[in-house]
């Protein structure tokens, strides 16, 4: 049996006692929401904690509910039950369709949504048991300092891989944080940091609450596209989060198109520089859009399938989500 | 390290254990509680090998620590059946050839069964999407759809007979009362 390293353990039931748990142990604990991706991690010693907190008993971080005309999903909601909630369907279809896409049945019921945004970077080497890890040499992710991927590079490029993310960058949704004493609200896309190492904005001990959505009105349209090798069950080679508000004639009013899976973090394209005032399907702005789009994601040898045809790709989904904002 | 005391819910009995909370569900079930039943495949969350239905959801019992679901009534395949007493779709399974080397079908069966509890009539995409999750290395799926869907198939004529008997056994009685009346 694969073993998990041994350590301590407490179920806070409350977000007060979560946060003052994580400050007095400062960075020797963990917070554990459904484990799809931490468990994985400490069973492969990519992480060593000396305490993990498990949030599963944090009932007012679960469900869904509605203030100010907007959607509050709470962090530890399961991802099976953002896919089928009427509300989210409703209004946000394509963050329902992105949590449907991930991992498989199992996962979707264990796997929350705030777990999904706070998920690892991944790479193919540093996602490997130890014995494999050190045999090659470590990694800069790891104990060591090179990176296998880009001989001589000075940082990281594990790949952020959630599926929510993107659609949730590209909707404007909120976080709301809480740390021991402090409490702030940011947008999506400040949460990330474009490098493999250090991902995420997320402060020492901070715990994510809720996701806020944007106002039901704020966009026409959202769409989710996601690219993989299985049609069962994949992380991301590639996904797309697009939102549009269109103005008197079908001119695009705001747009935005943010890419998943080929950076450490979610790019947020221009696209309202190429696209705003302008028909969605204008070729020579969407011309300009995939071009750009291509400029800005980094696939690299560190997934799944080639990196070239993954760049290709980029192109071609960029496309594909402006089509699906109006299909 | 510090041991816990948890009173898991195994099948419908408390289950008091010991163990340490770096303990997952699928090492309390095979090795504090013998279940073995409970297959050990990946142990990362790719193969579904462990299923085990949690508060009836399907879940995998090696990503979750034993102390998570302390309080959740866990559902092992022993709760099905076992030699002496097969479930009926376990019998459709065998009878199919549904399982070859059978190291993924305890799997296959819990997520069937959570799927069967809540649609007791699936399509051929709503079986596909429910064992999405579980990999199966021998018999490349046909059969193990096939089980499913028979199995359903079969429950529902069943229970179309269960109804007619009784809509008989009822219009007897009737008769019978008329008769003595
Ligand atoms: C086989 C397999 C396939 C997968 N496929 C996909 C896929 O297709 N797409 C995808 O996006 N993901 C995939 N995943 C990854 C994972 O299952 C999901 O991302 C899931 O949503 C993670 O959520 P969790 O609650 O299980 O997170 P956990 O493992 O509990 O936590 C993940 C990280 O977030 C931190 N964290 C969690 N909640 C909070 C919180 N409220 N506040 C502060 N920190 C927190 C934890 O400390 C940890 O570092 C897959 C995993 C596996 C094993
Ligand atoms: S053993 Fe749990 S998913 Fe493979
Ligand atoms: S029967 Fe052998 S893995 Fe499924």
């Amino acid at each position: 049996m694969l073993r998990l390293p041994e350590f301590e353990y407490a179920a806070p039931a409350t977000v007060g006692e979560a946060t003052r748990l994580m400050h007095e142990r400062g960075g020797k604990a963990m917070l554990l929401a459904g484990g799809t991706d931490l468990i994985p991690s400490l069973k492969r010693r990519q992480y060593l904690p000396e305490l993990v907190v498990s949030l599963h008993k944090v009932e007012a971080m679960r469900g869904v509910r509605e203030a100010d005309g907007r959607l509050v999903i709470g962090a530890l909601t399961s991802l099976d039950a953002v896919a089928a909630h009427p509300a989210i369907r409703a209004s946000w279809p394509a963050l329902a369709k992105a949590a449907a896409s991930i991992g498989t049945p199992q996962l979707r019921n264990q796997g929350t949504l705030g777990g999904n945004l706070l998920l690892d970077t991944r790479c193919t080497v540093y996602n490997q048991l130890e014995e494999w890890r050190d045999a090659g040499g470590s990694c800069m992710k790891s104990t060591g300092v090179k990176c296998h991927i880009v001989l001589g590079s000075k940082r990281c490029w594990a790949i952020s891989s959630s599926d929510t993310a993107p659609v949730l960058a590209a909707l404007g949704a909120e976080l709301r944080l809480v740390r021991h004493g402090d409490e702030r609200t940011v947008p999506v896309v400040a949460m990330y940091r474009d490098d493999g190492i250090d991902y995420l904005t997320l402060q020492p001990g901070e715990v994510l609450t809720e996701v806020l959505l944007p106002p039901v009105g704020k966009w026409d349209r959202s769409a989710f596209l996601k690219l993989r090798r299985r049609g069962t069950f994949d992380f991301p080679l590639l996904n797309v989060g697009a939102a549009v508000k269109f103005g008197a004639d079908r001119i695009v009013e705001r747009i935005s198109v943010v890419l998943g899976a080929v950076g450490s973090a979610p790019q947020a394209l221009d696209a309202q520089k190429f696209l705003g005032g302008k028909q969605i399907d204008d070729a020579v702005a969407v011309a300009a859009l995939q071009a750009h789009a291509a400029k800005r994601a980094t696939p690299l040898p560190n997934t799944d399938s080639s990196h070239v045809w993954r760049k290709r790709m980029v192109q071609v989904y960029t496309a594909r989500a402006l089509k699906e904002l109006v299909a | 390290m510090k041991q816990m005391a948890l009173a898991l819910r195994v099948n419908g009995e408390e289950k008091p254990v010991l163990v340490s909370p770096s303990r997952t569900l699928l090492e309390v079930l095979r090795e504090d509680l013998n279940l073995t039943g409970t297959k050990h495949g990946c142990e990362l969350g790719e193969c579904g090998a462990c299923t085990v239905l949690v508060d009836g959801k399907p879940m995998l019992s090696c990503l979750l620590p034993a102390a998570q679901v302390e309080g959740a009534e866990i559902t092992t395949i022993e709760a099905l059946g076992g030699p002496s007493t097969p479930h009926p779709l376990q019998l459709e399974w065998a009878r199919l050839g549904a399982a070859q080397c059978g190291y993924c079908t305890p799997g296959f069966v819990m997520s069937a069964k959570a799927l069967l509890d809540s649609n007791p009539e699936p399509t051929r995409e709503d079986i596909k999407a429910a064992i999405a999750g579980n990999l199966c290395r021998c018999t490349g799926y046909h059969k193990i759809v096939e089980a499913i869907e028979n199995f359903a198939r079969q429950r529902k004529a069943d229970q179309a007979i269960d109804r007619s008997i009784d809509t008989t056994a009822t219009a007897v009685r009737a008769v019978a009362l008329e008769a003595r009346g």
